[in-house]
């Protein structure tokens, strides 16, 4: 997912939250999600198109995402995304999990310094 | 949701797609442009930025596709675009495909049709035919199939069996339509209350033969067939009720039986009641074909279980006139049971010829896919270049060869498509010249499960040379240099000697196919063309009567009884005249075999065996066997004893020289017998059907003095009466012919009634199948030989454009040109042929069996075949050697 090589890939399942969290703050077109998930994590993160956009149809595919024609912001036409009911069970369920996750990680991490 | 619908969603989704990478690259651009980026440099970061546009797309796509599907159709789009660019090729392999597939699908719907098919009546696993036995009557009465029913028998297990749904008999036969337009004699089924109920079709209009309209001397009714309803009155619905003439007997026609109905393989145009009279039968009268439908659950054995009990009522119930014993047919005779199913009735013995075809139309297959096999193996060379660049740019070798395997089974199954209509057509041909006693034959049509079959053997052959040439694509790549080199120069020797090879092989085996093929014309032409040493057997009526010892125990007695049927048989109207003879040709009967002894010559190492038949006088008359010396027998000559014989034709030439030298020598059979002379010559009867040689034959006077008995009188008692008239075959006949015998004696059974017509057709009709499917064979094989040969010629000339290009600029003539492909492909032709008629004379030396009026190593055929092929592969590579001599050698040599 990182274009910076500084930067370390995210681990599967990641950007799929990433992207449905970021449109449920806000539906959105392609560029203004990468806009700002780049903004929003002060450009820790910075998703790789060639990530993106599979990953968007992918969640079409699985019904976490509808699509609508709209505008952009100098006027061209192009795609709005957003997340519907499934998706937010989804994103409930998925960070729930990520949640567990990271504790467990910090308490291993946390016995590890100790 | 439906295809249409998802196919026109997957539109929308890419669109957006599209829309949505589109966008996002000028948005970004646009950034950059405010940041004070040129806009032709801002679109082109933009993009580098975003990364592998089509990539992208691709990948995004892929979430909303089938990816092995789409890979396939991919694949199957790049291939047939491939076929479309080398036509010749293309139209050739699907030619091949399209002959061999529907050659095979054909003979396999034959196959399939007429033996693994169930009949066509509904439930047909429970039809039988009730045949009977008779193991004590051989000698008295021969049987070739069995016994078969009498009316009485047929009324007895009617009314008392406990295994059939339903009994009837049948008998076929002829009958003349007067009335409407000109009169005319159409074939007729005589059935008996029970046929149609075991057959259980319903009738096309009105109704069935009922019960009541078996009640003699009541309103006479009759049935039409499709056919005849179609031909004679149109298809009219108003014809139920109509009454027609038939056998000068007025008929209400009361239905109608749908197209393609036939009794037991039995066509015919009208079905007429029987009509027994249950007052007036008697026990015998074994004429009549049994059918019956068993009831579910019940065998065979346990019908038989039932028969034999009810034989005990059957000879209870009925009589054959005062005086006699009923039971006599279980005493002598023996009489039992003996009940086939109905499928094995109808088959008969055809099922080993057809199997034989299936075998060599697979080899026609074979064939064929070795043509297609060179095909793309010339083809594969051609592609050399591209696959060594393309290896070399890292194409896996399991990639190239899922593309050369995909193209052949595309191939294969367009094929198999252009096949089906081959082997439509084909059958068409052969329902409409097959021989008309091929059993089934109206049942002949594709079905699902030809088709099924048409596409398994296409994709078996796609395999069968697709393995073969993705086996060669497969092979380590030549250096690009090794490839490139094949710009200039012509094909390789080796290439070329490969090809040339399978050409040679399939001319072999096109040459093998072929001499066979017409050996077996001329031999179905020979046979045709025998004069078989009767006349017009079509309306001759045959029966047996045999006159037990127990009967009439003098012989001449017996003599002065047969004289006396003879002549009651007469005196029935129509009939022209009437003989009898021990056995008539081809009537299966054992023959009697003896040697004779001619004056004056004297037999050291044994006298050669004699064909010996025993005839009456006028029985040579009404055979319509021709005496082409002397006379023929008396009935003085007969009860005067008198030591007279007449021999046949090939006996008098080989004994004496020619017929008229043999008239007044002598002969006899054995040293106490007194010579007798020789008074009459007949022609040469082929005996055992015209495919056998004629038997040197002698006939003896029916009565005479046996030398062997110490000159006791002996008179033939089993003897089959030859009937002449032009009402053969009818019911009415039949039934006089009955009448007058058992007004001579009542005890007389008269059985095998037959017109001598169905025995010779039967005898040869089994033949001409085969000859014509094995012609149709060769004729394949000599067709795709022939195609295979302008492939490979036609690929060559494509080839070696350069070379040709080169040589006419250099000043080759034209003429030179052409002659240089054709001569190429005579010489292959030349070779193949040779090994060919090598392989021919052994096949036709194992066939020899088969063949008839022509020798296995025919010079005729041998000679002709060879030219023919020649001429053909000659035609067949001028087209490619001439568009070779038209070469424009500036265009040749531009070109690549």
């Amino acid at each position: 997912m990182a274009k910076n090589p500084e930067h370390r890939d995210l681990f599967p399942g990641a950007l799929e939250v990433m992207i449905l969290q970021s449109l449920r703050y806000k539906p959105m077109h392609g560029y203004a999600l990468v806009k700002h998930i780049k903004q929003v994590s002060d450009d820790l993160l910075q998703v790789e198109e060639g990530s993106l956009y599979p990953a968007l149809q992918r969640m079409l595919r699985e019904g976490w995402l509808e699509t609508s024609e709209g505008v952009s912001a100098k006027g061209r036409p192009t795609r709005i995304y957003r997340l519907t009911d499934a998706g937010l069970r989804h994103l409930d369920q998925e960070v729930a999990s990520f949640e567990k996750m990271f504790a467990g990680i910090t308490r291993v991490l946390a016995l590890a310094k100790a | 949701m439906s295809l249409i619908s998802r196919l026109f969603m997957r539109r929308r989704r890419f669109n957006d797609i599209s829309v949505s990478i589109e966008e996002h690259i000028a948005e970004r651009a646009d950034e950059l442009v405010d940041q004070g980026m040129p806009r032709a440099q801002a679109l082109q970061a933009a993009k580098r930025e975003f990364g592998n546009v089509a990539l992208i797309k691709e990948r995004s796509r892929e979430a909303w596709q089938w990816t092995a599907v789409e890979n396939f159709l991919t694949d199957f789009k790049l291939t047939a675009r491939r076929l479309f660019k080398s036509p010749g090729f293309t139209i050739t392999v699907l030619l091949t495909l399209a002959i061999g597939i529907g050659a095979n699908t054909a003979v396999f719907t034959v196959i399939d049709s007429i033996l693994l098919k169930p009949l066509p009546y509904p439930e047909a696993d429970q039809l039988v035919a009730v045949w009977m036995k008779a193991p004590g009557a051989a000698g008295l009465l021969d049987f070739v199939e069995g016994l078969r029913l009498s009316p009485s028998m047929y009324l007895t297990y009617a009314e008392h069996n406990r295994v059939f749904q339903s009994i009837g008999v049948w008998v076929s036969g002829t009958a003349n339509v007067t009335g409407i337009a000109q009169p005319e004699e159409v074939h007729t089924t005589y059935i008996s209350d029970g046929v149609l109920e075991t057959l259980n079709v319903p009738a096309a209009a009105g109704r069935w033969l009922a019960a009541s309209d078996q009640i003699p001397h009541s309103h006479q009714t009759v049935m039409l067939s499709y056919g005849y309803w179609q031909r004679r009155f149109g298809g009219d619905p108003s014809v139920i009720g109509r009454n027609i003439e038939v056998d000068s007997q007025t008929r209400e026609i009361v239905g109608v039986m749908p197209h393609g109905f036939e009794v037991v393989n039995q066509k015919f145009d009208l079905l007429i009641p029987l009509a027994f009279d249950t007052h007036k039968q008697v026990l015998a009268g074994f004429g009549f074909n049994g059918i019956a439908r068993l009831r579910p659950g019940v065998t065979i054995a346990d019908a038989d279980a039932d028969i034999v009990r009810m034989l005990q009522i059957w000879m209870g119930s009925w009589s054959n006139g005062p005086g006699d014993d009923p039971h006599f047919y279980e005493k002598v005779w023996k009489v039992a049971p003996a009940i086939r199913p109905l499928k094995q009735e109808v088959i008969g013995n055809i099922g080993s010829v057809l199997w034989l075809v299936m075998a060599t139309i697979g080899v026609v297959m074979l064939v064929a896919c070795t043509n297609i096999a060179n095909l793309l193996l010339v083809r594969a060379e051609g592609r050399h270049q591209e696959l060594a660049i393309r290896t070399a740019l890292g194409a896996g070798r399991a990639r190239i060869a899922r593309e050369v395997l995909t193209e052949c089974v595309l191939l294969a199954l367009i094929g198999g498509v252009a096949g089906v209509a081959v082997a439509d057509a084909s059958l068409r041909l052969l329902t409409a010249i097959g021989p008309a006693n091929l059993p089934r034959l109206s049942e002949i049509s594709l079905d699902a499960r030809s088709i099924a079959f048409t596409l398994g053997i296409a994709l078996f052959s796609a395999l069968l040379f697709g393995s073969i040439a993705a086996f060669k694509s497969m092979q380590p790549a030549k250096s690009l240099a090794q490839a490139s080199a094949g710009r200039t120069a012509s094909t390789s020797r080796e290439r070329q000697r490969g090809r040339n090879l399978l050409v040679v092989a399939q001319v072999a085996m096109a040459m093998v196919l072929l001499v066979s093929a017409v050996l077996m014309i001329r031999t179905l032409a020979a046979l045709r063309n025998v004069d078989p040493g009767f006349t017009d057997p079509n309306h001759l009526e045959t029966l047996r009567i045999s006159i037990p010892q127990q009967l009439v125990p003098d012989a001449q007695e017996t003599a002065r009884l047969e004289n006396s049927i003879a002549g009651k048989l007469a005196a029935i109207p129509g009939v022209s005249s009437v003989g009898f003879a021990r056995s008539v040709p081809m009537d299966g009967i054992d023959p009697a075999w003896n040697n004779i002894f001619i004056e004056g010559t004297d037999f050291k190492s044994g006298a050669p065996m004699r064909l010996f038949n025993f005839v009456s006088p006028g029985y040579f008359r009404s055979a319509g066997t021709r005496l082409v010396a002397g006379r023929d027998y008396t009935w003085d000559d007969i009860y005067g004893l008198r030591p007279v014989g007449i021999i046949s034709e090939g006996l008098a030439r080989e004994s004496w020289g020619s017929a008229e030298a043999a008239i007044g020598k002598h002969f006899r059979s054995m040293p106490n017998q007194p010579w007798f002379e020789v008074i009459g010559v007949a022609q040469d009867v082929y005996q055992n059907g015209v495919d056998e040689a004629v038997p040197a034959t002698v006939y003896w006077p029916f009565m005479l003095k046996v030398p062997y008995e110490n000159n006791a009188i002996d008179t033939q008692r089993s003897v089959t009466f030859t009937v002449r008239s032009p009402q053969a075959g009818s019911a009415a006949l039949m039934s006089e012919i009955q009448r007058a015998v058992w007004q001579v004696n009542g005890n007389l059974p008269v059985a095998s009634i037959e017109i001598l017509g169905e025995i010779y057709n039967r005898s040869m009709a089994r033949t001409s199948f085969t000859l014509v499917m094995l012609a149709i064979a060769g004729s394949m094989a000599m067709a795709l030989s022939l195609i295979g040969i302008y492939g490979v010629i036609s690929y060559a000339v494509t080839q070696r454009t350069r070379e040709i290009g080169i040589r006419i600029a250099l000043g080759a003539q034209k003429g030179l040109m052409r002659w240089m492909f054709v001569r190429s492909a005579l010489v292959m032709t030349a070779i193949g042929a040779v090994i060919g008629l090598g392989g021919a004379a052994m096949l036709a030396r194992a066939m020899k069996s088969l063949l008839f009026g022509v020798s296995p190593l025919d010079p005729v055929t041998f000679a002709a075949v060879p030219v023919i092929l020649a001429v053909a592969a000659a035609l067949a590579s001028f087209i490619p050697a001439h568009r070779a001599a038209s070469i424009d050698p500036m265009e040749a040599l531009r070109t690549e």
